[in-house]
Protein backbone atom coordinates (compact mmCIF):
# COMPACT_ATOMS: atom_id res chain seq x y z
CA UNK A 1 0.00 0.00 0.00
CA UNK A 2 1.24 3.50 -0.21
CA UNK A 3 1.36 6.47 1.17
CA UNK A 4 0.67 9.15 -0.49
CA UNK A 5 1.37 13.19 0.61
CA UNK A 6 -1.56 15.18 1.26
CA UNK A 7 -1.89 19.03 1.69
CA UNK A 8 -4.53 20.79 2.90
CA UNK A 9 -6.06 23.67 5.35
CA UNK A 10 -7.12 22.85 8.20
CA UNK A 11 -9.03 25.52 10.12
CA UNK A 12 -6.92 28.27 8.10
CA UNK A 13 -3.58 26.65 8.59
CA UNK A 14 -1.53 24.32 6.18
CA UNK A 15 -1.16 21.16 6.99
CA UNK A 16 0.97 18.44 5.47
CA UNK A 17 0.43 14.77 6.00
CA UNK A 18 0.40 11.07 5.01
CA UNK A 19 -2.76 8.73 4.20
CA UNK A 20 -2.86 5.61 3.11
CA UNK A 21 -5.41 5.32 -0.05
CA UNK A 22 -8.34 3.44 1.60
CA UNK A 23 -7.69 5.98 5.05
CA UNK A 24 -10.58 8.44 5.90
CA UNK A 25 -10.20 11.71 6.47
CA UNK A 26 -11.60 11.13 9.97
CA UNK A 27 -8.76 8.96 10.92
CA UNK A 28 -6.37 11.66 9.72
CA UNK A 29 -7.73 14.40 11.25
CA UNK A 30 -7.62 12.26 14.27
CA UNK A 31 -4.56 10.24 14.03
CA UNK A 32 -2.21 11.84 11.80
CA UNK A 33 -3.07 15.90 12.36
CA UNK A 34 -4.18 15.11 16.08
CA UNK A 35 -7.62 16.95 15.99
CA UNK A 36 -9.68 14.66 18.05
CA UNK A 37 -12.54 16.86 18.38
CA UNK A 38 -14.10 14.73 15.69
CA UNK A 39 -15.38 11.72 16.91
CA UNK A 40 -16.82 8.55 15.01
CA UNK A 41 -19.55 7.16 16.00
CA UNK A 42 -21.01 5.06 13.80
CA UNK A 43 -18.30 5.28 11.06
CA UNK A 44 -21.02 4.52 7.71
CA UNK A 45 -22.82 8.05 7.16
CA UNK A 46 -25.82 7.98 9.95
CA UNK A 47 -24.84 9.44 13.07
CA UNK A 48 -23.17 12.72 12.12
CA UNK A 49 -20.44 12.97 14.88
CA UNK A 50 -17.65 13.39 12.32
CA UNK A 51 -18.95 16.08 10.93
CA UNK A 52 -16.49 18.91 9.22
CA UNK A 53 -16.69 21.44 6.44
CA UNK A 54 -15.10 20.97 3.34
CA UNK A 55 -14.38 23.86 0.62
CA UNK A 56 -17.70 25.13 2.30
CA UNK A 57 -20.10 21.84 2.09
CA UNK A 58 -20.99 20.09 5.57
CA UNK A 59 -20.04 16.20 4.97
CA UNK A 60 -18.76 13.44 7.14
CA UNK A 61 -14.87 12.71 7.64
CA UNK A 62 -16.22 9.16 8.13
CA UNK A 63 -17.54 9.35 4.15
CA UNK A 64 -14.54 11.06 2.99
CA UNK A 65 -10.68 9.57 1.60
CA UNK A 66 -7.96 11.45 3.51
CA UNK A 67 -5.84 11.63 -0.02
CA UNK A 68 -9.59 13.45 -1.49
CA UNK A 69 -8.73 16.31 1.14
CA UNK A 70 -5.45 17.30 -1.30
CA UNK A 71 -5.91 21.14 -1.81
CA UNK A 72 -9.02 21.53 0.15
CA UNK A 73 -10.09 23.80 3.18
CA UNK A 74 -11.38 22.21 5.99
CA UNK A 75 -13.27 23.30 9.04
CA UNK A 76 -13.33 21.36 11.91
CA UNK A 77 -14.40 21.65 15.82
CA UNK A 78 -11.08 23.03 16.83
CA UNK A 79 -11.45 25.80 14.74
CA UNK A 80 -14.67 26.89 15.74
CA UNK A 81 -13.69 29.10 19.03
CA UNK A 82 -11.91 31.85 17.88
CA UNK A 83 -8.75 32.09 19.84
CA UNK A 84 -10.08 31.34 23.22
CA UNK A 85 -13.47 32.78 22.86
CA UNK A 86 -16.41 30.31 22.18
CA UNK A 87 -18.76 30.46 19.13
CA UNK A 88 -22.26 31.90 19.86
CA UNK A 89 -23.16 28.22 19.15
CA UNK A 90 -21.01 26.49 21.44
CA UNK A 91 -22.18 29.56 24.01
CA UNK A 92 -25.51 28.59 23.39
CA UNK A 93 -25.28 24.73 23.67
CA UNK A 94 -23.74 25.45 27.40
CA UNK A 95 -26.27 28.34 28.25
CA UNK A 96 -29.23 25.69 27.44
CA UNK A 97 -27.45 22.78 28.35
CA UNK A 98 -27.73 21.48 24.80
CA UNK A 99 -25.23 18.25 25.36
CA UNK A 100 -25.05 15.75 28.21
CA UNK A 101 -22.73 13.60 27.08
CA UNK A 102 -20.87 15.35 24.66
CA UNK A 103 -20.03 13.02 21.99
CA UNK A 104 -22.29 14.51 19.46
CA UNK A 105 -21.54 17.88 20.46
CA UNK A 106 -18.21 18.50 17.79
CA UNK A 107 -20.49 17.12 14.77
CA UNK A 108 -23.78 19.18 16.50
CA UNK A 109 -21.67 22.42 16.26
CA UNK A 110 -20.21 22.27 12.99
CA UNK A 111 -23.17 20.80 11.18
CA UNK A 112 -25.12 24.42 12.88
CA UNK A 113 -22.16 26.15 11.70
CA UNK A 114 -22.59 24.96 8.12
CA UNK A 115 -26.31 25.96 8.42
CA UNK A 116 -25.85 29.75 9.58
CA UNK A 117 -23.13 30.18 7.19
CA UNK A 118 -25.71 29.94 4.62
CA UNK A 119 -29.29 30.82 6.54
CA UNK A 120 -28.74 32.66 9.61
CA UNK A 121 -32.30 33.18 9.82
CA UNK A 122 -33.62 29.44 9.78
CA UNK A 123 -37.09 28.47 10.76
CA UNK A 124 -36.85 25.63 13.49
CA UNK A 125 -38.57 23.07 10.97
CA UNK A 126 -34.92 24.30 8.57
CA UNK A 127 -32.97 23.53 11.65
CA UNK A 128 -34.56 20.04 12.15
CA UNK A 129 -33.96 19.06 8.69
CA UNK A 130 -30.68 20.14 8.62
CA UNK A 131 -29.73 18.36 11.65
CA UNK A 132 -31.53 15.21 10.72
CA UNK A 133 -28.11 13.39 10.02
CA UNK A 134 -27.25 14.26 13.72
CA UNK A 135 -27.99 11.87 15.99
CA UNK A 136 -27.94 12.82 19.89
CA UNK A 137 -28.75 10.05 22.37
CA UNK A 138 -29.07 12.39 25.26
CA UNK A 139 -30.87 15.41 24.65
CA UNK A 140 -33.59 14.42 22.65
CA UNK A 141 -32.88 17.58 20.59
CA UNK A 142 -35.21 20.03 21.73
CA UNK A 143 -31.98 22.33 23.40
CA UNK A 144 -29.93 21.86 20.42
CA UNK A 145 -32.70 23.11 18.10
CA UNK A 146 -33.23 25.95 21.13
CA UNK A 147 -29.65 26.89 20.75
CA UNK A 148 -29.09 26.87 17.53
CA UNK A 149 -32.35 28.91 16.80
CA UNK A 150 -30.95 31.45 19.57
CA UNK A 151 -27.18 31.39 18.61
CA UNK A 152 -28.87 32.59 14.74
CA UNK A 153 -30.06 35.33 16.71
CA UNK A 154 -26.97 35.77 18.57
CA UNK A 155 -25.13 36.37 15.19
CA UNK A 156 -27.67 38.28 13.19
CA UNK A 157 -27.74 41.08 16.78
CA UNK A 158 -23.99 41.09 16.22
CA UNK A 159 -24.30 41.42 12.85
CA UNK A 160 -26.17 44.55 12.55
CA UNK A 161 -24.83 47.73 12.37
CA UNK A 162 -25.01 49.77 15.45
CA UNK B 1 -9.73 -0.31 4.43
CA UNK B 2 -5.82 -0.39 4.48
CA UNK B 3 -4.02 -1.66 1.21
CA UNK B 4 -5.80 0.30 -0.86
CA UNK B 5 -4.53 2.76 -3.48
CA UNK B 6 -6.24 6.14 -4.22
CA UNK B 7 -6.34 7.61 -7.81
CA UNK B 8 -7.12 10.67 -9.03
CA UNK B 9 -7.36 10.76 -12.42
CA UNK B 10 -7.82 14.52 -14.47
CA UNK B 11 -9.16 13.00 -17.68
CA UNK B 12 -11.80 9.72 -18.25
CA UNK B 13 -9.13 8.07 -20.80
CA UNK B 14 -6.96 8.24 -17.72
CA UNK B 15 -9.66 6.72 -15.84
CA UNK B 16 -10.76 4.28 -17.78
CA UNK B 17 -6.98 3.36 -18.41
CA UNK B 18 -6.59 2.83 -14.88
CA UNK B 19 -10.05 1.10 -14.77
CA UNK B 20 -8.29 -1.41 -17.61
CA UNK B 21 -5.05 -1.77 -15.58
CA UNK B 22 -6.73 -2.83 -12.69
CA UNK B 23 -8.42 -5.91 -14.32
CA UNK B 24 -11.28 -5.85 -12.16
CA UNK B 25 -9.89 -4.85 -8.51
CA UNK B 26 -10.71 -1.34 -8.81
CA UNK B 27 -13.62 0.38 -7.77
CA UNK B 28 -14.95 4.05 -9.08
CA UNK B 29 -16.03 6.54 -6.58
CA UNK B 30 -18.32 9.72 -7.09
CA UNK B 31 -19.28 10.73 -3.81
CA UNK B 32 -18.30 7.22 -2.04
CA UNK B 33 -21.32 7.55 0.37
CA UNK B 34 -22.01 3.98 -0.48
CA UNK B 35 -18.84 2.79 -1.49
CA UNK B 36 -16.67 3.83 1.33
CA UNK B 37 -19.85 2.16 3.96
CA UNK B 38 -19.57 -1.70 1.52
CA UNK B 39 -15.44 -1.02 2.15
CA UNK B 40 -15.75 -0.89 5.97
CA UNK B 41 -18.35 -3.64 6.03
CA UNK B 42 -16.52 -5.43 3.86
CA UNK B 43 -18.53 -6.18 0.85
CA UNK B 44 -16.09 -4.34 -1.30
CA UNK B 45 -12.57 -4.76 -1.09
CA UNK B 46 -11.50 -2.74 -4.14
CA UNK B 47 -7.38 -2.70 -4.27
CA UNK B 48 -7.93 0.11 -5.94
CA UNK B 49 -9.99 3.44 -5.57
CA UNK B 50 -10.64 5.38 -8.41
CA UNK B 51 -11.99 8.94 -7.82
CA UNK B 52 -14.09 10.55 -10.40
CA UNK B 53 -14.10 14.24 -9.32
CA UNK B 54 -10.87 15.50 -10.31
CA UNK B 55 -12.06 14.85 -14.06
CA UNK B 56 -13.35 18.08 -16.03
CA UNK B 57 -17.10 17.73 -17.00
CA UNK B 58 -17.95 14.97 -13.71
CA UNK B 59 -18.25 18.15 -11.32
CA UNK B 60 -21.10 20.67 -12.30
CA UNK B 61 -24.18 21.44 -14.27
CA UNK B 62 -24.47 23.23 -18.05
CA UNK B 63 -27.19 24.26 -20.00
CA UNK B 64 -27.07 22.98 -23.37
CA UNK B 65 -29.65 23.26 -26.20
CA UNK B 66 -32.31 24.08 -24.02
CA UNK B 67 -31.75 20.81 -21.58
CA UNK B 68 -28.74 20.26 -18.73
CA UNK B 69 -25.88 18.30 -18.69
CA UNK B 70 -25.06 16.95 -14.93
CA UNK B 71 -21.83 15.73 -14.21
CA UNK B 72 -21.84 12.28 -12.64
CA UNK B 73 -20.44 13.28 -9.63
CA UNK B 74 -22.16 16.07 -9.01
CA UNK B 75 -23.63 16.62 -5.01
CA UNK B 76 -27.19 16.84 -4.33
CA UNK B 77 -26.17 19.80 -2.18
CA UNK B 78 -25.49 21.04 -5.60
CA UNK B 79 -28.01 19.90 -7.93
CA UNK B 80 -30.49 21.90 -5.13
CA UNK B 81 -28.76 25.17 -5.12
CA UNK B 82 -29.23 25.29 -9.28
CA UNK B 83 -32.24 27.74 -9.53
CA UNK B 84 -33.12 26.80 -13.27
CA UNK B 85 -32.62 23.39 -12.92
CA UNK B 86 -34.73 22.80 -9.51
CA UNK B 87 -37.33 24.89 -11.82
CA UNK B 88 -37.59 22.92 -14.57
CA UNK B 89 -37.14 19.17 -13.09
CA UNK B 90 -38.58 19.56 -9.45
CA UNK B 91 -38.95 16.32 -9.22
CA UNK B 92 -35.52 14.82 -10.15
CA UNK B 93 -34.18 17.39 -7.27
CA UNK B 94 -36.57 16.65 -4.90
CA UNK B 95 -35.43 13.12 -5.56
CA UNK B 96 -31.64 13.50 -5.32
CA UNK B 97 -32.31 15.63 -2.41
CA UNK B 98 -34.36 13.27 0.02
CA UNK B 99 -31.36 11.05 -0.26
CA UNK B 100 -29.71 10.56 3.25
CA UNK B 101 -28.66 13.55 5.65
CA UNK B 102 -27.19 17.19 4.81
CA UNK B 103 -23.35 16.02 5.37
CA UNK B 104 -24.69 12.95 2.56
CA UNK B 105 -25.80 15.88 0.32
CA UNK B 106 -22.74 17.30 0.33
CA UNK B 107 -21.32 14.44 -1.66
CA UNK B 108 -23.80 11.85 -3.02
CA UNK B 109 -23.81 12.32 -6.83
CA UNK B 110 -26.80 11.40 -9.56
CA UNK B 111 -23.57 8.85 -11.09
CA UNK B 112 -23.39 7.17 -7.44
CA UNK B 113 -26.77 6.29 -6.96
CA UNK B 114 -27.56 5.22 -10.44
CA UNK B 115 -24.63 3.00 -10.48
CA UNK B 116 -24.68 1.25 -6.87
CA UNK B 117 -27.72 -0.29 -8.56
CA UNK B 118 -30.07 -0.07 -5.40
CA UNK B 119 -33.77 -0.94 -6.55
CA UNK B 120 -34.16 1.71 -3.84
CA UNK B 121 -32.05 4.52 -5.37
CA UNK B 122 -34.43 7.78 -4.97
CA UNK B 123 -33.15 9.60 -7.60
CA UNK B 124 -33.33 6.59 -10.44
CA UNK B 125 -37.73 6.57 -10.98
CA UNK B 126 -37.50 10.59 -11.09
CA UNK B 127 -34.27 10.65 -13.72
CA UNK B 128 -36.43 7.47 -15.73
CA UNK B 129 -39.68 9.65 -15.32
CA UNK B 130 -37.75 12.34 -16.90
CA UNK B 131 -36.12 10.90 -19.55
CA UNK B 132 -32.89 11.43 -18.77
CA UNK B 133 -30.02 9.93 -20.69
CA UNK B 134 -26.64 8.92 -19.83
CA UNK B 135 -23.17 9.53 -21.42
CA UNK B 136 -21.01 6.45 -20.90
CA UNK B 137 -17.13 6.68 -21.81
CA UNK B 138 -15.08 3.21 -22.38
CA UNK B 139 -12.42 2.36 -24.41
CA UNK B 140 -14.36 2.11 -27.65
CA UNK B 141 -15.30 5.58 -27.19
CA UNK B 142 -19.17 7.68 -26.20
CA UNK B 143 -22.34 6.18 -26.07
CA UNK B 144 -26.22 7.36 -24.67
CA UNK B 145 -28.09 5.49 -22.99
CA UNK B 146 -31.38 5.65 -21.71
CA UNK B 147 -31.24 5.74 -17.75
CA UNK B 148 -34.10 3.15 -17.64
CA UNK B 149 -31.40 0.72 -19.15
CA UNK B 150 -28.69 1.21 -16.72
CA UNK B 151 -29.70 -1.29 -13.96
CA UNK B 152 -29.34 -5.09 -14.20
CA UNK B 153 -30.08 -6.24 -10.83
CA UNK B 154 -29.79 -5.38 -6.90
CA UNK B 155 -26.06 -4.30 -6.94
CA UNK B 156 -25.52 -4.59 -10.87
CA UNK B 157 -25.34 -2.35 -13.65
CA UNK B 158 -25.11 -3.29 -18.10
CA UNK B 159 -21.85 -0.46 -17.83
CA UNK B 160 -19.12 -2.80 -18.91
CA UNK B 161 -15.66 -3.45 -16.35
CA UNK B 162 -13.98 -0.73 -18.06
CA UNK B 163 -17.10 1.93 -18.93
CA UNK B 164 -17.72 5.20 -16.56
CA UNK B 165 -21.24 6.84 -16.39
CA UNK B 166 -19.86 10.52 -17.30
CA UNK B 167 -22.78 12.86 -17.01
CA UNK B 168 -26.47 12.97 -17.06
CA UNK B 169 -28.17 14.94 -19.79
CA UNK B 170 -31.87 15.96 -19.52
CA UNK B 171 -33.61 17.26 -22.11
CA UNK B 172 -35.41 20.86 -22.94
CA UNK B 173 -38.71 21.30 -21.61
CA UNK B 174 -41.78 22.13 -23.72
CA UNK B 175 -44.37 24.69 -21.74
CA UNK B 176 -46.44 22.85 -19.28
CA UNK B 177 -44.44 20.55 -18.25
CA UNK B 178 -43.02 19.62 -14.97
CA UNK B 179 -42.19 16.10 -12.54
CA UNK B 180 -43.04 14.77 -9.10
CA UNK B 181 -41.63 12.34 -6.87
CA UNK B 182 -42.68 10.56 -3.72
CA UNK B 183 -41.22 8.24 -1.75
CA UNK B 184 -42.83 6.62 1.07
CA UNK B 185 -40.67 5.80 4.09
CA UNK B 186 -41.71 5.36 8.20
CA UNK B 187 -39.65 8.30 9.39
CA UNK B 188 -39.45 11.49 7.74
CA UNK B 189 -36.13 11.60 7.13
CA UNK B 190 -32.39 9.22 6.86
CA UNK B 191 -34.37 6.17 5.42
CA UNK B 192 -34.53 3.80 1.54
CA UNK B 193 -37.51 3.84 0.53
CA UNK B 194 -40.07 1.30 0.68
CA UNK B 195 -41.83 2.88 -2.48
CA UNK B 196 -40.33 5.61 -4.62
CA UNK B 197 -42.63 6.94 -7.78
CA UNK B 198 -41.57 9.10 -10.32
CA UNK B 199 -43.98 11.02 -12.69
CA UNK B 200 -42.96 13.49 -15.35
CA UNK B 201 -45.46 14.81 -18.00
CA UNK B 202 -46.30 17.69 -20.22
CA UNK B 203 -50.17 19.36 -20.46
CA UNK B 204 -51.51 20.85 -23.70
CA UNK B 205 -53.17 24.72 -23.99
CA UNK B 206 -56.50 22.92 -23.04
CA UNK B 207 -54.68 20.84 -20.28
CA UNK B 208 -54.78 17.96 -21.83
CA UNK B 209 -51.46 15.44 -20.91
CA UNK B 210 -49.84 15.08 -24.39
CA UNK B 211 -46.93 12.57 -22.63
CA UNK B 212 -46.19 10.96 -19.72
CA UNK B 213 -43.69 8.83 -17.96
CA UNK B 214 -44.00 6.77 -14.45
CA UNK B 215 -41.19 4.94 -13.19
CA UNK B 216 -41.44 3.20 -9.98
CA UNK B 217 -38.77 2.34 -7.10
CA UNK B 218 -37.93 -0.57 -4.85
CA UNK B 219 -40.80 -2.79 -6.08
CA UNK B 220 -38.54 -4.71 -8.82
CA UNK B 221 -35.22 -5.96 -8.84
CA UNK B 222 -34.57 -2.70 -10.81
CA UNK B 223 -36.10 0.92 -11.03
CA UNK B 224 -38.95 0.41 -13.42
CA UNK B 225 -40.49 2.51 -16.21
CA UNK B 226 -43.71 1.37 -16.66
CA UNK B 227 -44.80 2.79 -20.26
CA UNK B 228 -48.60 1.42 -19.64
CA UNK B 229 -48.86 4.02 -16.75
CA UNK B 230 -47.79 6.90 -18.64
CA UNK B 231 -49.68 5.96 -21.35
CA UNK B 232 -53.03 6.09 -19.09
CA UNK B 233 -52.50 9.47 -18.67
CA UNK B 234 -52.01 10.51 -22.57
CA UNK B 235 -54.79 12.15 -23.67
CA UNK B 236 -56.65 12.85 -20.56
CA UNK B 237 -57.15 15.83 -17.82
CA UNK B 238 -55.85 13.46 -15.21
CA UNK B 239 -59.34 12.64 -14.44
CA UNK B 240 -60.07 9.89 -12.10
CA UNK B 241 -60.95 7.30 -14.60
CA UNK B 242 -57.32 8.19 -16.25
CA UNK B 243 -55.92 7.80 -12.91
CA UNK B 244 -57.42 4.35 -11.55
CA UNK B 245 -56.04 3.05 -15.21
CA UNK B 246 -52.92 4.52 -14.44
CA UNK B 247 -53.06 2.80 -10.89
CA UNK B 248 -54.11 -0.48 -12.65
CA UNK B 249 -51.04 -0.66 -15.13
CA UNK B 250 -48.56 0.77 -12.20
CA UNK B 251 -50.23 -2.65 -9.98
CA UNK B 252 -49.31 -4.49 -12.92
CA UNK B 253 -46.16 -3.90 -13.02
CA UNK B 254 -45.19 -4.08 -9.25
CA UNK B 255 -42.99 -7.38 -8.42
CA UNK B 256 -42.13 -6.66 -5.27
CA UNK B 257 -40.01 -8.43 -2.55
CA UNK B 258 -41.83 -8.75 1.46
CA UNK B 259 -39.53 -7.67 3.62
CA UNK B 260 -38.90 -5.61 7.18
CA UNK B 261 -39.81 -2.67 5.38
CA UNK B 262 -43.30 -3.68 4.21
CA UNK B 263 -44.93 -6.80 2.49
CA UNK B 264 -45.67 -7.01 -1.33
CA UNK B 265 -49.37 -6.55 -0.99
CA UNK B 266 -48.26 -3.35 0.83
CA UNK B 267 -45.29 -1.94 -1.66
CA UNK B 268 -48.24 -2.22 -4.46
CA UNK B 269 -50.64 -0.77 -2.71
CA UNK B 270 -48.44 2.11 -1.89
CA UNK B 271 -47.15 2.27 -5.27
CA UNK B 272 -50.16 3.11 -6.59
CA UNK B 273 -51.37 6.18 -4.46
CA UNK B 274 -48.09 7.63 -4.56
CA UNK B 275 -48.18 7.32 -8.47
CA UNK B 276 -51.46 9.08 -8.39
CA UNK B 277 -50.50 11.15 -5.66
CA UNK B 278 -47.17 12.50 -7.78
CA UNK B 279 -49.17 12.48 -11.34
CA UNK B 280 -51.50 15.34 -9.78
CA UNK B 281 -48.82 17.21 -7.99
CA UNK B 282 -46.97 17.36 -11.27
CA UNK B 283 -49.77 18.70 -13.11
CA UNK B 284 -50.19 20.77 -10.31
CA UNK B 285 -46.59 22.07 -11.47
CA UNK B 286 -46.87 22.02 -14.90
CA UNK B 287 -50.29 24.05 -15.01
CA UNK B 288 -48.27 26.58 -12.70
Amino acid sequence: MSRMVVNATVNGEPVEFLAGGGQSLLDALRDELRLTGSKEGCGTGDCGACSVIVDGRLVCACLMLAPEAEGTRIETIEGLADNGHLHPLQHQFLEQAALQCGFCTPGLLMASKALLDRNPDPTETEVRYWLAGNMCRCTGYDKVVRAVMDAAADLRQAEKPR
Amino acid sequence: MSGVDYLAPASVADAVSALRASAGSARLMAGGTDLLVQMRGGRAKPQVVIDLKRIPGLVGIRCEGGGFVIGGATSGAALGEHVALKAAWPGVIEAANLIGSTQVQGRASLGGNLCNASPAADSVPALIAAGAVCIIEGPAGVRAVQVEKVQAGPGKTTLAADEILVAFRLPARPARSSDAYLRLIPRTEMDIAVVGVGVSLTLDAGGVCNAARVSLGAVAPTCLLVEAAGAALVGTTLDDAALAKMEAAVSEACRPISDKRGTAEYRTKVACVLARRAALIAKDRANA
